[in-house]
């Protein structure tokens, strides 16, 4: 499983990211876009934010500490932040 | 616990505990659900002694400053105290700053010796401290990397695990008076409050927080703060230590490893800040939303008797019989949470009190070495921030019809003083007593309520202090003739807390208009921001901004003229 996600292109690994928000936070697919700012747009906080990226090391099997998500706010660093470690 | 008054400083008090515990665990460090170090008081001592006598073999000693740039974990405070007992200065700074902060503090403070991990060292290769000629220049002359990966480039600095000395080290004692701890309250980018906390300060408050709430052999504390944060250094390191119970260390902050802590490692006591608490208060609230109709509605029953048997006096015995399940999840050890650092709504503190969980909120300020005021539950109260510790005096200065005015605090727990800031020092500190800033009232039963800010700031829910002029920097270059940034409830003071945003105010360029192109100039920068120090709105003003001789905008002047122009010009804000 692990290698197939790690074969994972940056554009799937964001549009995982974008779903699995929009799933989790019920916000319309449509309405997420690459350069969204999460807190603005899904109204959540930076623990909520941890929540998310809890959801995402479990999608994407990967383990990315908190500090990773200091100065992220928008849904396309966060996916190459991810891409990075797969 | 260990007669503080005894001591003369923080190493010497932290020194008689390792004597006086030696088999009890006084520190264990949790990674998610992994447990990555525990340490007795014995084990604790013989592992900082050997990095003390590291540091002495390189000539640090006496009233040297060391920094700590650490997240949570055991290694922050095995350094402090090898720190402390070189009879050293510690200074604590806060992780999340990026790297051109940090080294903008580190050239303040005059720090010697850094303690840093690896990920915040790596961040500061590209950075510069503000006015200094090189990345070097404000690098102190020592520098240890924790955790680096085998082949990293440390650029000079040494691994913290290889930094020991086989020897046991010279304990360096220390005045009451002199300097403990270098912390600052804020001024990254702006003017830097570095607040300079004795030993005496440090040892009364503590001495006063235990006689409250002791803590022993056997309890345990859940630490989720970073231990730079004053609630943290306190609650999360000095109290518990000096009185031989366990500091639990949780290294990461998301909710699901902190719910699972409680039970796993049966916590006793726990500080938080509001965004904390919000978040556990809203999973209990879903998994009660989850359950059965019936079920809902034995708890809702339950919660009304412990409300009738207790009152408003918390009896945890009688509230961990009647909503066991609830008490289970978070161990069925938890006598009682802290918060403070930020505003906490009343509802949020009912909340958890009717499942027979207290929680006592407090209000404090680095300034006034952490906690001023905290409740005793004799009874609980959800409409205060509490009655002052012993030891520390409140007053309400000038205050109005109802009672209202600006909180200040006398007492040993006062810091000494603004590092090289004799001016601010002295509009800080009048005839003895702490200004505040805030604006308070005592009632009937010496307990304090918060009624807002006098000063031009913001406190976030996850306890940060913003200061406007602190994140002005970030706009340079959108094209207005000038700006300037203030606290919403500066500008219009609503008497309460909880509302917490930030509004620029633009002056144009002769001839211009607002338009897109601005618009999205300050929300490009604007987004470049950490979430909690950007700004919610911006506010068009006709006129230039008053100025002193020397160029720097008058803000008091400047806010006087747009809170003059009354609740019109407050609609008149365009949020973000």
């Amino acid at each position: 499983m692990k290698q197939g996600v790690s074969m994972a292109s940056s554009e799937q690994t964001l549009a995982e990211v974008l779903d699995l928000a929009s799933k989790h936070f019920k916000v319309s697919r449509d309405a997420l876009v690459p350069e969204d700012d999460f807190f603005e747009k899904l109204g959540i906080d930076s623990l909520q934010a941890l929540e998310l990226l809890s959801r995402l090391e479990n999608h994407f099997r990967v383990e990315l500490p908190d500090y990773e998500m200091q100065g992220v706010s928008d849904f396309k660093t966060l996916a190459e932040r991810i891409q990075e470690r797969l | 616990m260990i007669d503080l008054s005894q001591h003369t400083s923080l190493g010497s008090a932290l020194r008689a505990a390792f004597e006086r515990w030696p088999r009890e665990t006084c520190l264990i460090e949790a990674d998610r659900e992994r447990e990555k170090a525990r340490f007795t008081y014995a084990q604790f001592a013989e592992r900082a002694h050997a990095l003390a006598r590291a540091f002495q073999e390189r000539g640090f000693g006496d009233g040297h400053r060391a920094a700590i740039i650490m997240t949570n974990q055991s290694k922050w405070l095995l350094s402090a105290y090898a720190i402390l007992s070189r009879g050293g200065v510690l200074v604590p700074l806060d992780y999340k700053l990026n790297g051109d902060e940090h080294l903008q503090l580190l050239a303040h403070a005059g720090a010697d010796v850094l303690v840093v991990e690896y990920p915040f060292w790596r961040n500061m290769a590209g950075s510069t401290a503000a006015g200094a000629e090189s990345p070097d220049a404000a690098r102190p002359g020592l520098v240890l990397v924790t955790e680096a990966p085998p082949n990293a480039d440390l650029r000079g600095a040494l691994r913290w695990e290889e930094f020991t000395g086989a020897e046991p080290p010279d304990f360096v004692e220390r005045k009451r008076s002199d300097t403990a701890c270098i912390v600052y309250s804020s001024g990254t980018g702006g003017r830097p409050k570095g607040c300079v906390l004795t030993h005496d300060n440090y040892l009364e408050q503590c001495a006063a927080l235990t006689r409250m709430y002791p803590f022993g052999p056997g309890m345990r504390y859940l630490s989720i703060l970073p231990t730079n944060h004053a609630i943290d250094f306190m609650v999360g390191f000095i109290g518990p230590f000096v009185c031989g119970a366990t500091v639990v260390h949780l290294r990461t902050l998301r909710p699901e490893f902190v719910r699972d802590a409680f039970p796993r490692y049966r916590i006793t006591y726990m500080a938080l800040v509001p965004m904390v608490l919000k978040n556990l208060e809203r999973g209990l609230r879903a998994r009660l939303a989850d359950q059965p109709a019936p079920r809902r509605w034995l708890v809702r029953q339950l919660i009304r008797l412990n409300r009738a048997l207790c009152g408003r006096r918390p009896n945890v015995a009688i509230s961990r019989v009647l909503l066991r399940p609830i008490h289970k999840a978070f161990g069925g050890g938890l006598r009682m949470l802290f918060v403070g650092g930020a505003f906490t709504e009343p509802e949020t503190l009912e909340f958890f009190f009717d499942l027979g969980i207290p929680v006592a909120n407090g209000y404090g300020l680095t300034e006034a070495g952490t906690v001023i005021t905290v409740n005793d539950m004799k009874p609980f109260r959800s409409d205060t921030v509490g009655k002052p510790l012993p030891g520390t005096e409140v007053r309400i200065l000038a205050p109005d019809a109802e009672g209202i005015g600006e909180v200040a605090v006398r007492g040993r727990t006062v810091m000494s003083h603004y590092l090289d800031d004799p001016e601010l020092t002295a509009e800080t500190i009048v005839d003895g007593w702490l200004m505040t800033g805030d604006l308070g009232r005592l009632d009937a039963h010496g307990h304090l309520q918060l009624f807002g800010r006098k000063k031009n700031m913001i406190v976030t829910e996850g306890g940060k202090n913003i200061y406007p002029e602190d994140i002005e920097n970030a706009f340079v270059g959108i094209p207005v003739k000038e700006y300037c940034i203030f606290a919403a409830n500066y500008l219009w003071p609503e008497r309460k807390l909880g509302t917490e945003q930030l509004v620029m105010v633009l002056r144009l360029e002769p001839g211009s208009e607002f338009n897109d192109a601005l618009r999205q100039a300050i929300e490009t920068r604007n987004r470049k921001l950490p979430d909690f120090k950007r700004i919610h709105g911006f506010l068009v003003w006709g006129e230039d901004f008053p100025r002193t001789a020397s160029m720097k905008v008058k803000r008091p002047l400047l806010a006087e003229a747009i809170r003059g122009e009354g609740a019109e010009r407050r609609r008149a804000v365009v949020m973000i």
